[in-house]
């Protein structure tokens, strides 16, 4: 299906450890395609304070020996203020050395117990964590090491210096993928002086600016207890959870939340960016600022996009555009709520010579859409289908701790996931209707196209005028 | 519909990776899982090779062996269920032993256009109606094609099995290949070509890197087909394929989830019993002919980043002349990049900080002699030919001095724990399986596994690295970087309306 089309894209460019731009990615797929189901055990989460004010969440889970551990702060690149590429450094610096142990030590106590660090900076949050087995020998290594990396990083010159040059290619790079340059310029336009608009990742400008005091005063300010959020999953008792978060929190001061975000304005009107590249397709984003996490239309929403583009061969969009058109190979649309309006997002990618057809058909899908909703066939199906396939997001520890991450950090009900199910099958088909049509406008989009534009249309005509064209395109 | 299972690794994200190119947790998805096994890939994944060690004397209280329940149908097809009782949900999976290195010149790509073919219907699931009742209940449906193998699955709850294998069954033997579909689908294929391949300077880099590291092998061609190919496939070609390939003596059905192993017996053979089992082609041996000298390929595209790609052509688990080769050289991939603390890491990252990422990839689970790589982008300022060298050096490093015994912990200690991770996910555990069955291997090798690589002696990963990561093994491709600056004009216009046109 289309989003897991998406995501053996997403496997081929691994860029599972992406720390500059998996934002969208991480929550997009982690998180939205959340859904509920019937006759499933679902998890309680146990949650509680730490002594000195870290949040906690966990689930305990039998049959497997292992544990997965993460702590999560508020201190993504949304924090950055004007040293855009700052969240993302501090964080991949935590383990490049840390309680006097090189990156290499750290490394070989990591792996030489079979355990896996993980950590990423997006753009609300940033986080550190570890998948460990839970024989205490192992385990006890593994959570020690972890310990260091959150709590006393050395912030090195040396490895400052050589992970900002990394990031310096990484930016680089970034200029040779179309998508990536067309997300970038999606967030700009849509955010223009909100904190979203800056890439994760910095800007050449920004990281030429970037010091090791700023670092370090970013962690100081963010990697504290009351902004931190301790979710763990496995197979460890509640006291054993309990002295585990004690001990991960003991280590870093209490310090503050951090402060709430601006608001996101809305687009007085629309705004086409377009953007010359050499590259076959164009790739082609539109949207506009979406929802937070936790709006109360965010059911409706998720329904209905749904049938909009959210449900891969089931959905409009692939219908109209891939099955019908044969115009790409990946299109789809979500809402990425978060903390502050997340975006709405319609994408797809296509030769260069049908970028107009493209971008007519999906502004008219969703004028279409908007005008009409999803009829009583498409939202029973939707519906279903969500509910169905509930239990298919839980059956793993890595679900669970990518679930459990997005109900602490986001500070939703604790019961969210045992009244998903029930909030889903109570989305009306005019719920679904009028939350599209009153928090979406089609007169205030914003659109990306980024190709080979000049050929493309040149092309474009050079076929209209020969109408013969071999190419079976209708 | 699904996807190509070709690595770009070198993809311009991989550099941002740091060294954690394998930790896959972002993607919540089980197909991430699942291209650490691919047969296809050339990182070596998290939950393969690695290491180990403290308590290496319970340590073997970890090795859980996976029941496999195994069952052949009168008609040859293989049935595999593993019982996973955590969630009422189940994993369906059927494989089909054809993939792109089944393709002769020519014809490249058609494996994979018929898989996407398969959702184009048959007369009693018109095209789109397997997808839709998959989704209506509550299930994901896709597919995905690799060098060696073709493969169609199903997520859903366990109680709506029944309606996947009747599908399943159904489009085995009875697709329609409607020709206006065929040419619509094409240009989706097409589509996805461009998108995975010719718009990404390194994943361009590394089908080249294939195309001339193989001589005479059929991974020399790429799975999703050269475009010129895919421009003039026929429908022909496609029902051609499928009467070749699509038939349950050549299947294997691997089911894992909350199911009973009797009653998916039971179901398989309700439903793919009665299908006749038919004379499957004879397939040439294409064996690789020997390779004399270094091959060497420099691709100029307008990219930025430099990337460097090396392979050794070394045998796998089924063409090692002595299977341990194999194991030796998953251990070789291993230290050298099995984790942070991995000697490219350790000493090209960190320690001479001559590149920015650096990994080395081997898989020991492919029909044909595969190649143990190297990819690599350098610090910016560094020669690529430095890097090379500085990568040469470590495999000396390794000819001259046995690992320690530290770097040998380290992998066991990985490989262990990686047995209980990928038991998070049932649909990697199907595809260890249908890889396996697919290959003629056998399920038990997956058991054997951490047996294998706990025998492996720090000698042996030396003598594998003498013997087979000599230069007339060695191809080398590397990315020289034409300037985009010139070619992208960046424009941005603000309007009133939603179009400029």
């Amino acid at each position: 299906m289309q989003i897991e089309a998406m995501q053996i894209k997403a496997i081929q460019i691994k860029a599972m450890k992406n720390k500059f731009i998996s934002l969208s990615a991480s929550l997009m797929f982690g998180l939205a395609i959340l859904v509920s189901g019937s006759a499933l055990a679902v998890p309680e989460i146990q949650h509680w304070q730490s002594d000195n004010g870290a949040r906690v969440m966990y689930v305990p889970v039998e049959g497997l020996p292992m544990l997965d551990v993460r702590v999560v702060f508020d201190a993504g690149s949304a924090r950055d203020g004007e040293l855009s590429g700052l969240a993302a450094l501090t964080n991949g610096l935590l383990a490049e050395g840390a309680g006097g142990l090189s990156a290499q030590t750290l490394a070989e106590r990591f792996e030489s117990v079979g355990a896996q660090l993980e950590n990423d900076s997006l753009r609300d949050m940033a986080y550190v964590g570890v998948r460990s087995l839970t024989d205490k020998a192992y385990l006890d290594q593994a959570l020690a090491t972890l310990s260091a990396v959150v709590a006393k990083p050395d912030f090195k010159p040396q490895a400052f210096a050589r992970e900002l040059a990394r990031m310096k290619v990484a930016l680089t790079a970034k200029k040779q993928s179309p998508s990536a340059i067309a997300d970038e310029a999606f967030y700009q336009a849509l955010y223009r002086d909100h904190p979203y608009a800056q890439p994760p990742g910095g800007t050449e400008a920004s990281l030429a600016r970037l010091n090791l005091a700023a670092i370090k005063a970013f962690y100081q300010q963010y990697y504290v207890a009351k902004n931190a959020l301790i979710v763990m999953v496995g197979a460890i008792d509640r006291a054993r959870a309990e002295a585990i978060a004690n001990n991960l929190s003991q280590q870093l001061p209490s310090g503050e939340q951090a402060a709430p975000l601006p608001a996101v304005k809305p687009l007085a009107e629309s705004r086409l960016v377009q953007i010359q590249y050499p590259s076959k397709q164009v790739h082609i984003y539109m949207g506009q600022p979406g929802v937070k996490r936790g709006d109360e239309d965010y059911f409706s929403l998720y329904v209905a996009n749904h049938t909009l583009g959210g449900s891969g061969f089931a959905s409009r969009l692939v219908e109209t555009i891939r099955e019908k058109h044969g115009l790409a190979y990946s299109v789809y649309s979500y809402f990425l709520p978060m903390r502050e309006a997340g975006p709405f997002m319609m994408g797809m990618q296509t030769r260069a010579d049908q970028a107009e057809q493209a971008v007519t058909l999906l502004q008219s899908e969703l004028e279409k859409y908007l005008e009409e909703g999803p009829d009583e066939d498409e939202l029973a199906d939707a519906v279903s289908n969500i509910v169905g396939s509930f239990p298919l997001n839980l059956d793993g520890n890595n679900k669970l701790l990518g679930y459990l991450t997005m109900i602490g950090f986001y500070d939703l009900s604790k019961d969210y996931l045992n009244t998903f199910v029930e909030r889903v099958k109570s989305v009306s088909q005019d719920d679904a209707a009028a939350a599209m049509a009153s928090r979406i406008d089609a007169d205030k989009m914003v659109t990306v196209i980024v190709g080979d534009i000049a050929a493309g249309e040149s092309a474009a005509a050079a076929t209209a005028a020969d109408s013969k064209g071999s190419s079976p395109r209708e | 519909m699904g996807g190509v299972w070709e690595p770009d690794i070198l993809s311009s994200s991989t550099l941002k990776i740091k060294g954690f190119i394998f930790i896959m947790r972002i993607y919540i998805s089980l197909l991430v899982l699942v291209a650490a096994i691919s047969a296809a890939t050339l990182f070596m994944a998290e939950d393969a090779p690695a290491l180990v060690t403290p308590a290496a004397e319970n340590s073997s209280a970890l090795e859980m062996p996976t029941e496999v329940h195994a069952f052949e149908l009168a008609n040859g097809m293989k049935i595999r269920v593993i019982e996973n009782h955590r969630a009422p949900v189940v994993v369906s999976q059927v494989w089909y032993n054809v993939g792109g290195s089944f393709e002769h010149s020519g014809i490249t790509g058609v494996s994979h256009v018929l898989e996407h073919m398969m959702f184009k219907g048959t007369p009693s699931y018109p095209a789109g109606k397997f997808s839709e009742i998959v989704a209506a209940n509550g299930g994901k449906d896709n597919a995905f094609t690799s060098k060696d193998y073709t493969a169609y699955f199903q997520q859903i709850a366990s109680d709506k099995l029944e309606i996947c294998l009747t599908m399943e069954a159904d489009r085995m033997r009875n697709l329609l290949l409607n020709e206006a579909d065929f040419l619509k689908e094409v240009e989706v294929v097409k589509e996805e070509r461009r998108l995975r391949t010719d718009d990404k300077p390194t994943a361009l880099l590394y089908e080249r890197f294939n195309a001339m590291a193989y001589a005479n092998g059929p991974y020399q061609q790429p799975i999703i087909g050269w475009m010129e190919d895919l421009d003039s496939m026929t429908i022909e070609d496609l029902s051609r394929w499928y009467k070749y390939w699509y038939a349950p003596n050549n299947a294997t059905l691997v089911v894992v989830g909350d199911v009973d192993a009797d009653a998916v017996h039971e179901l398989a053979r309700e439903h793919f019993g009665a299908l006749a089992a038919i004379e499957l082609p004879m397939i040439k041996p294409r064996q690789e002919v020997e390779q004399h000298g270094v091959k060497r390929l420099t691709m100029q595209l307008p990219a930025e980043v430099p990337t460097l790609i090396m392979g050794y052509k070394v045998p796998v688990l089924i063409s090692a002349e002595a299977p341990d080769e194999a194991y030796a050289l998953e251990v070789l991939a291993a230290l050298l990049d099995g984790g942070e603390s991995a000697r490219l890491s350790r000493n090209l990252v960190r320690g001479q900080q001559l590149a920015t990422s650096a990994s080395a990839g081997y898989s020991l689970y492919s029909r044909h002699e595969s190649l143990l790589t190297f990819s690599a982008i350098p610090v910016k300022g560094v020669d690529i030919a430095r890097l090379e060298a500085a990568i040469i050096k470590e495999i000396e490093a390794i000819k001259k001095t046995p690992p320690e015994q530290k770097e040998m912990d380290r992998v066991i200690a990985q490989v262990l724990a990686s047995s209980v991770y990928e038991q998070d996910s049932s649909f990697y555990r199907a595809m260890q399986v249908g890889i396996l069955e697919t290959l003629g291997l056998g399920w038990q090798v997956k058991d054997e596994y951490i047996e294998n690589i706990r025998a492996v002696t720090a000698e042996q990963v030396q003598q594998v690295a003498r013997k087979y990561l000599l230069d007339k093994r060695l191809t080398v491709a590397v990315l020289d970087p034409l300037s985009l600056e010139a070619a992208t004009v960046n424009g941005s216009v603000p309007t009133g309306e939603r179009h400029a046109n």
